[in-house]
This record gives C-alpha cells, structure tokens and sequence, in this order.
C-alpha cells in the first residue's frame, strides 16, 4: 500500500488529494478532496495522466524573417513521455510556409501522436 | 495619400483590439482603423506558445497563437483596414467632438488621422526590475519572464542554463517549464505572498511536473555577479513582508526570472485628460466602457490586467459594440443633450475595484457583466448586490482569490425593474 499526493487543478481551492493504492497498482481511497471534480481529476493522474506538450521549432526560407515556428502534440500524451518528446524535436528546421495544424513531425517518439504547427509562418 | 479620417481607431492589434474592431464591424461599422506597433497582429499571444486559450470562446483547447489567429482571420474576412509597425505618439481631443491620432511608421512617416471614436487597446507590461528595490549591482542575466518568453518562443535563443524565478504570476510559472524543456536548470520559485498569483493547473503542470520548489514568502534579496548573474540570496519574509534575518539561502545560477506583475499601459490614455483608477491603472469607465472622454473606450489589459484572454474578446468585442452605437449617433443634438445617468458601483467586504465603476442602467442591453477583483483569498462568501440598499441578487463563492477574476451578471430585465435606482453595491458576506 502506497500513498500519492496530488493538488487538484480544477479550482483556485486547490486541495491536496491522498490516493491510496494498492500493491497492484489499484486505487483504494481517495481522500481530501471537496467535489466529485477532485475524485475523477485524482484517479486520472495517478493512473493515465496525460499532458498536451507544446513547444517551437526552427524554420528557414521565411518570407517574414520569422525564425521559430511553435509546434503542439495533436493529442494527449503520457506524462512520462513528455521529455522523449522535446528530445525529439532538438535540432528539427522545417521549411516556410507553414499553416497551423500542418502535420510537422509524425508519430513523435513513438507516442502515436502527430506534431502540429500551431501559427501560419510565411 | 492615404485616407486620414476614420469613424473608430483602434490602438492595439492585440486580443482586445482584434475583438473590438470586428465587434465594431459587426454592429454595422465600416470605417475602422487598427494600429499596432509590433511586426504583425495577435499581441503577446503570439509568444504565448502553450495551450488552455479558448475554453470559454470556442469550448476547445487552443495555444496562444491559434486563437490570435481566429482573430485576425475575423479582420481580413471583413477587410478592415490595419497598420502595423505603427507606433501612436499621442492623442487629442478637438472642439468638434473628434479625435485627433498622431502616429508614426516607415512607410507612411507621421501619421495625423481623424476619428470619430476611439478603442484603447494597448494592453500591459510587466513590472520591471527597477520597481522591486533589489540591492546589486546591474548584471546581464535578468530578465522579465515575458521577455524571456519572446526569446524562447520567438527569437529562439535560451537566456541562460541555470534559473532562479521571482514571482509565481503565471507567465513565471510558463516560463519554469519552457525553460526546463529547453534544457535549463530551474533551480527555484520565490513568492512573496503567502499564496501564488497563478493558477492552480500552472502550479501543478509547470513546477511539480517537473519537481521544481515554490518557496512561498520567500523574495530575492541580494543578487550576486557584475557582468553576468553568478547567484541569488533568497529569503524568508514575514507578515510584513520584510526579509527575515539569518533565513537567506544562496542559490548559484546565471539568470534570475522576473515574474511579478503586470502594469496597464496608459501614457496615451492619461495624455488624453481621461480620468484614471489608481487602483487598476487603468482608465475609470462606465457601463459601455466608455472613459471619461466621451467617444473614448477601453478593453483588455489596458482597463485591468486579466487571467483569461476568452474574457478579454469578450469584454472588448462589448466595447466594440459601445464605439458603434457611438458613432451612429455622433452629431445628432437629441444624443447629446440626453442627461446623463453615472450611479457609482459601491464596493465593500474586501473587493479592491469594479469594472465598469458607473452605471447607467438605462443604457444597459440584455445583460451587463461587472467584473472586479478581490484583496485577499477568501473562503465561504457570497456576493450580494444591494439596489438602493435592498439585496437584489446573491451568488455563493466558495473560495475567491486575488489571481482569479469574479463577476456578477446584471441583467437588463433586473435594472429596468429598478429603473429608477440611485445606489447600487456590491458586498462579498460571509455566507453562513
């Protein structure tokens, strides 16, 4: 039996949840929490919790000068994959124009998940 | 030449005055002109690469730079006239009722327009080393966070490797993950007030995603280094907010992040004569978000400082529809000689400022949204809105917090019930 400590984000109260989980992983309490809103928030974070990770990418041959082109995963990914996420964009120099939603990178660190542009660059 | 007389400027190509100008449009304006001073229209969306913009406006998920875009598309598809690189030196006002707008950019030089009505939309900046009195010497290596932010995002170059952020505003907090992703080390975040200014979600999301330690009551007090930043003192404060002796801790780093607090922009506005709050900084308007000058109105972070874009548009799409009705009945004496209704909105219980803070309710249209902040975080309130001393409507808040804005609908029907009202105030009470 393990204990996890999460704040919850749905409201500026911000309470602090305790998870009581079991050995295999499943959840036995959940406790601290003031609204249903905290109890669904807490038992997706300690189970599958996911994050939209968004960051900006070079560009050439733009039209504007504009140097970066910033860039979002299409969908959620798993929390833990947000730094093979970054690594994979290290050193990516797309070329102008770019129109937001323009598939930039696909499947990004085997996430199944696409790169999008987020801006048109021109 | 170019034309010089317009019926609405707007100053700012920003969130408000995007909103503004296509509200103006569609409340049958078609003489509009926008200025903006940076390189292109959106404002500092467009270096507010994360998501969370558009809950309220288009009930999805939106990074800063796509719902500028949605915006900007509203501009073009109603072809109204923009200017950018265009920077307004000042504005005046002539006997006639209009306004002058002196400008200057490349290719046109100065700028003298003509206008009927005008829409502030200039936003805000940040607060700025020089307003904290931190003693040291004056290194490279500090920066605002949002101007690390444009370097990051825009410019693309990494202001420094290991970071120490002053201040938990939420640019602060944006800032400590962005850095983190880029590979730099975020050694801290320092408060000064026993709670953080910014959300919840960015608390969560930006610094214990990434195990990064909010101090709370904690300020900078001595920032070490002459050429570059080598370090940071950081101390405990106490109630009074003074740095505790024997409490300060050394962090060694070469960049110390400001984050702490945003100041409306308003130079044109006060060299306009409008009257001003000292409270938000902003222009002092009414029910149409009209200043004191008449055929002058504010939006955005220029009239106060808000958390969410989505209320922005909103709040300046409103002005919009003010500047048109305006501007329909400019020159018309039956308008003018109307008698003009200003019932102060009176506060109480802690809240520090309304917007709008006069009312005429007769010139209220199916609702009127009053938006205001409170000082401090409060548990188990009401707001109770009292018309000539009599409770009109209550709402219940469960917790308010300085860092979240409230507001309290008004609907037209409620103040033609009261047509002939003479107070209005709003309290926040315990709720038992």
């Amino acid at each position: 039996m393990n204990t996890v400590e999460l704040t919850c984000i749905n409201c500026p109260l911000g309470c602090r949840i305790e998870v009581m989980m079991n050995d295999a992983g499943g959840i036995e309490l959940v406790t601290g929490n003031s609204c249903h809103r905290g109890d669904i928030y807490a038992r997706k974070e300690v189970t599958a919790p996911t994050r939209i990770v968004t960051s900006s990418v070079r560009v050439y041959g733009s039209r504007d000068g504009e140097r970066m082109v910033p860039v979002k995963t299409a969908s959620d990914v798993p929390k833990g994959k947000i730094m093979d996420v970054i690594r994979d964009l290290a050193g990516v120099s797309v070329p102008c124009p770019v129109r937001i939603g323009d598939v930039l990178m696909k499947d990004i660190a085997g996430t199944g998940v696409d790169m999008i542009a987020t801006k048109n660059v021109d | 030449m170019d034309r010089t007389e317009y019926d609405l400027i707007v100053i700012g190509g920003g969130p408000a005055g995007l909103a503004a100008a296509a509200a103006a449009y569609d409340a049958g304006e078609r003489s509009i002109l926008v200025l903006e001073r940076d390189t292109r229209l959106g404002g500092i969306l467009n270096q507010c690469i994360h998501n969370g913009f558009g809950l309220h406006t288009f009930q999805e998920e939106l990074t800063g730079p796509e719902y500028a875009q949605r915006y900007i598309d509203k501009l073009t598809e109603r072809e109204i006239e923009y200017k950018l690189d265009t920077m307004v030196m000042s504005l005046g006002q002539n006997e006639d009722g209009t306004k002058t707008v002196t400008a200057v950019n490349e290719t046109d030089g100065l700028l003298i327009l003509r206008t009927k009505a005008l829409i502030l939309a200039m936003g805000c900046r940040e607060r700025s080393r020089g307003s904290l009195n931190i003693p040291g010497f004056r290194p490279a290596g500090i920066f605002s966070a949002g101007t690390a932010q444009r370097l990051v995002n825009i410019e693309g170059y990494l202001p420094g490797r290991r970071v120490v952020i002053l201040g938990s505003g939420d640019i602060g907090l944006i800032m400590a993950r962005r850095m983190t992703l880029e590979g730099a080390k975020v050694l801290v975040c320092a408060e000064l007030m026993p709670y953080s200014g910014g959300l919840k979600r960015n608390i969560v999301q930006c610094l214990d995603d990434f195990g990064i330690p909010l101090k709370l009551s904690h300020t900078v007090v001595r920032i070490e280094g002459k050429e570059r930043v080598e370090g940071v003192d950081i101390a405990e404060v106490g109630p009074d907010r003074k740095p505790i002796p024997g409490t300060e801790e050394h962090y060694d780093c070469d960049t110390l992040l400001l984050s702490v607090g945003l100041l409306p922009e308003n130079e044109l506005t006060i060299g306009l004569g409008a009257e001003m709050s000292r409270v938000t900084n902003g222009p002092v308007v009414d029910e149409s978000l009209e200043t004191s000058v008449p055929g002058v109105f504010a939006a955005g972070n220029v009239l106060h400082v808000h958390d969410l874009v989505d209320y922005v548009s909103e709040e300046a799409a409103h002005a919009g529809q003010s500047a048109a009705a305006y501007i329909r009945a400019f020159g018309n004496s039956e308008a003018k000689t109307k008698e003009d209704v200003r019932i102060p909105v009176i506060f109480s219980g802690g809240i520090r400022y309304t917007v709008p803070a006069f009312i005429d309710p007769g010139r209220v249209s199916k609702w009127l949204k009053v938006r205001f902040r409170v000082g401090e975080v409060m548990q188990n309130k009401k707001i109770v809105l009292y018309i000539d001393g009599e409770p009109a409507m209550s709402k219940k808040r469960r917790i308010m917090a300085p860092g979240e804005m409230e507001e309290l609908v008004l609907t037209e029907k409620l103040l033609q019930e009261h047509q002939d009202m003479k107070t209005i105030d709003i309290r926040v009470e315990e709720d038992m």
